[in-house]
């Protein structure tokens, strides 16, 4: 394990331009009537990558997948699996598999014919179908229930049966359909990470839905957030948090203080941003925005400081206000702070003591600051 | 309500279908093999002994020694009946088949169609409840008789030259009896199709299934509570038919529908028509105990 750990880390063939992608996605529209489900998409999924299609629901998420299955047709574009162009190929021929959010478990079969169902219709020979069966039952430790129907399972075994079902033709890409959303909160982060592992045991390509930015976070190599049949941006889960390119993914992954304003300065690397709010911060940013245009900064609660004494950088990066609320949360308490002009941020510290003296309390004067590297600059 | 009330509230409540039963079915049912167990008698009624409450308990058991099998002994040795029950089981079995053989692609076609349709074509189904049965089966005598609408239409475009004696055969009742009973198939086949989840049927196709594999792996196993369902209210139902054979089969007909009703109306033999009625009664509840009994244990429950 500890090898395909260091394997993981320098898995990056989106980064490698001679990589040739397992899954071409190309301009793809489907339209449902007028309803536009999935506008002019396009994505390039590369080998032995855990893929994660990230939106709120009705953003075209689940009809990509589908298209990717074989249960709907783009109305245009193309999608190319392994080179080989999908249109037309009804869902039976594509070497793909899906597990289904429902599960979708057959309920007149035992465990065993369920997982056993995709091979049969392939033709395998008896004596494999069981071996195969038996080793799907191994790895996902449910040998003991092959004999039982679905309705006497649990909600967490009914779901490693159907990934054992999906898993059991050994297809080229597994497709997950909100695999987790019906797991209670603690079954659902234990099998994250059993599904990863899963993943890099096999080799395999996983494109997995999900509403669960923590999932998503979690488990893929990337993420693509999608609003509005559209992908909005695609990157690895650290680059959508740190360096979201929209304001959308800064608001839609995680909390995230925005504060809009004008670009007062434009500094070797960094900007300054005369903000709303009536404080000016100086930011690291890489293409700067020109001055005088219209430009936000993003920060992560997490990155913000809350102190009683004036900080040194103050005035910039650095406001004034009081605690409005507190929040504590057991590992970590999220701060309310209201600022002089009224406008309330999020700011949450860690409590990495057991005990603090003198904790601050609410209705307190206290500033907030933060580092120069700690935001993000948005265009609008 | 208290507690209290409400318990003996929902006792009432589960009261009521057995009370029902008792005094609409088992003690009827009971009548019926009283009288089986008694002799024809020119008398009203026409059977003996009859109980009566003057002459107390040793009459009451006088009379209980005076019952015999002798009416079922006579149903075993008149090879009319054996007949009779033979061919009414064999019609009601094709006429089953051919209903499925209908009702399944229409349920089928209605739990595929748009929800908004549904309730529509749900209507259509039930429509014909609406006319009198018998208003229904006699149409049937004007469209299948030689001169009737059926052969002058097929005449007319040429198909045949002289008319289809179709009226007064079997024919006929298979017809009377699949268009009768239809919507008794195909209502529970479309409430098990219209519950299925669809995801199931994609499932199978995604590990494999064309289409067609997908139904016969699939949705047909899954549906065959209601295809079970819809046969039952179709066969008990067409076995003791009745008006269907009498008017539309013809004279020939041998059904223990109408041989009931000839022992009972023109021979006036009622111990011998109760005789026939409870035989009727065991063959088709005795196999389908025995069907129950096997189901339950396959479900294991």
């Amino acid at each position: 394990m500890k090898s395909l750990g260091s394997i993981r880390r320098s898995f990056a063939p989106w980064a490698d331009p001679t990589s040739v992608p397992f899954i071409a996605v190309k301009n793809v529209t489907k339209k449902f009537g007028d309803f536009v489900a999935v506008d002019d998409l396009s994505l390039n999924i590369y080998p032995r990558e855990f893929f994660a299609l990230l939106g709120a629901s009705g953003c075209g998420k689940s009809t990509l997948l589908r298209m990717l299955a074989g249960f709907e047709q783009p109305t245009s574009g193309e999608i190319i699996l392994d080179g080989q162009n999908l249109a037309g190929i009804p869902p039976y021929k594509r070497p793909v598999n899906m597990m289904f959010q429902s599960y979708a478990l057959f309920p007149h079969m035992t465990v065993e014919n369920n997982i056993a169902f995709g091979l049969k219709q392939d033709g395998m020979p008896k004596a494999d179908i069981a071996e195969r069966v038996d080793q799907m039952l191994k790895l996902v430790k449910l040998d003991k229930f092959s004999k039982r129907k679905p309705h006497q399972l649990s909600g967490g075994q009914r779901q490693r049966v159907a990934l054992a079902r999906s898993l059991a033709k050994r297809p080229k890409v597994l497709l997950l359909d909100e695999p987790l959303g019906a797991l209670d909160k603690k079954l659902r982060e234990e099998t994250q990470f059993e599904l990863m592992d899963l993943q890099q045991e096999l080799g395999l390509t996983f494109v997995i839905v999900t509403h669960d930015q923590e999932e998503a976070m979690t488990m893929a190599d990337r993420i693509a957030v999608m609003a509005h049949g559209k992908v909005v941006q695609v990157a690895t889960p650290p680059e959508i948090y740190e360096a979201p390119n929209s304001r959308f993914v800064a608001d839609f992954i995680g909390d995230v203080n925005i504060f809009d304003g004008t670009v007062s300065a434009v500094g070797e690397g960094t900007v300054e941003i005369a903000t709303q709010t009536g404080f000016t911060v100086r930011v690291a940013s890489s293409e700067p925005p020109a001055k005088g245009a219209k430009a936000s900064l993003a920060i992560r609660p997490e990155k913000i400081r809350v102190s009683r004494d004036q900080p040194a950088c103050a005035p910039l990066n650095a406001a004034q206000g009081e605690i409005w609320d507190i929040g504590y949360l057991g590992d970590m308490t999220v701060f309310h702070v209201k600022l002089k002009d009224g406008k309330v941020i999020k700011a949450s510290s860690l409590n990495a003591v057991r005990a603090v003296e003198d904790p601050l309390g609410y209705d307190q004067e206290v500033w907030i600051s933060f580092d120069e590297n700690a935001g993000v600059v948005l265009k609008d | 309500m208290s507690k209290f009330g409400s318990a003996i509230f929902n006792r009432l409540v589960i009261i009521i279908p057995y009370a029902w039963l008792l005094f609409f079915f088992l003690i009827p049912f009971f009548i019926v093999i009283r009288i089986s167990l008694s002799e024809t008698a020119t008398a009203m009624p026409p059977y003996l002994p009859v109980f009566d409450l003057a002459s107390g308990v040793s009459g009451f058991i006088d009379n209980v020694k005076q019952f015999s099998f002798d009416n079922y002994v006579w149903l075993t040795e008149d090879a009319l009946y054996a007949k009779a029950y033979g061919s009414s089981l064999w019609i009601a079995a094709i006429s089953t088949f051919l209903t499925l053989l209908i009702a399944y692609p229409m349920a089928y076609g209605m739990a595929q169609a748009p929800n908004t349709i549904r309730p529509t074509l749900m209507m259509l189904v039930i429509l014909p409840f609406w006319t009198s049965f018998l208003i229904r089966v006699y149409a049937w005598i004007a469209i299948l008789k030689p001169e009737g609408l059926l052969n002058q239409f097929l005449i007319q475009i040429g198909i045949i030259d002289s008319p289809l004696i179709i009226l007064g055969t079997h024919t006929a009742i298979y017809i009377g009896i699949v268009y009768s009973y239809l919507p008794f198939m195909v209502l529970p086949i479309y409430s098990s199709l219209e519950k299925m989840d669809h995801s199931l049927t994609e499932a199978a196709q995604d590990l494999g299934c064309t289409p067609i594999r997908a139904f016969w792996r699939v949705t047909f196993p899954l549906s065959l509570p209601g295809v079970i369902a819809g046969c039952m209210l179709v066969f008990i139902p067409a076995v003791g038919e009745f008006v269907i054979p009498d008017l539309l089969g013809g004279s020939e007909t041998l059904m223990i529908g109408k041989t009931l009703w000839n022992e009972f109306n023109a021979n006036r033999d009622w111990p011998v028509s109760a005789a026939v009625a409870t035989i009727l009664l065991l063959i088709l509840v005795v196999p389908i105990m025995f069907f129950q009994h096997a189901q339950a244990k396959a479900d294991g429950r």
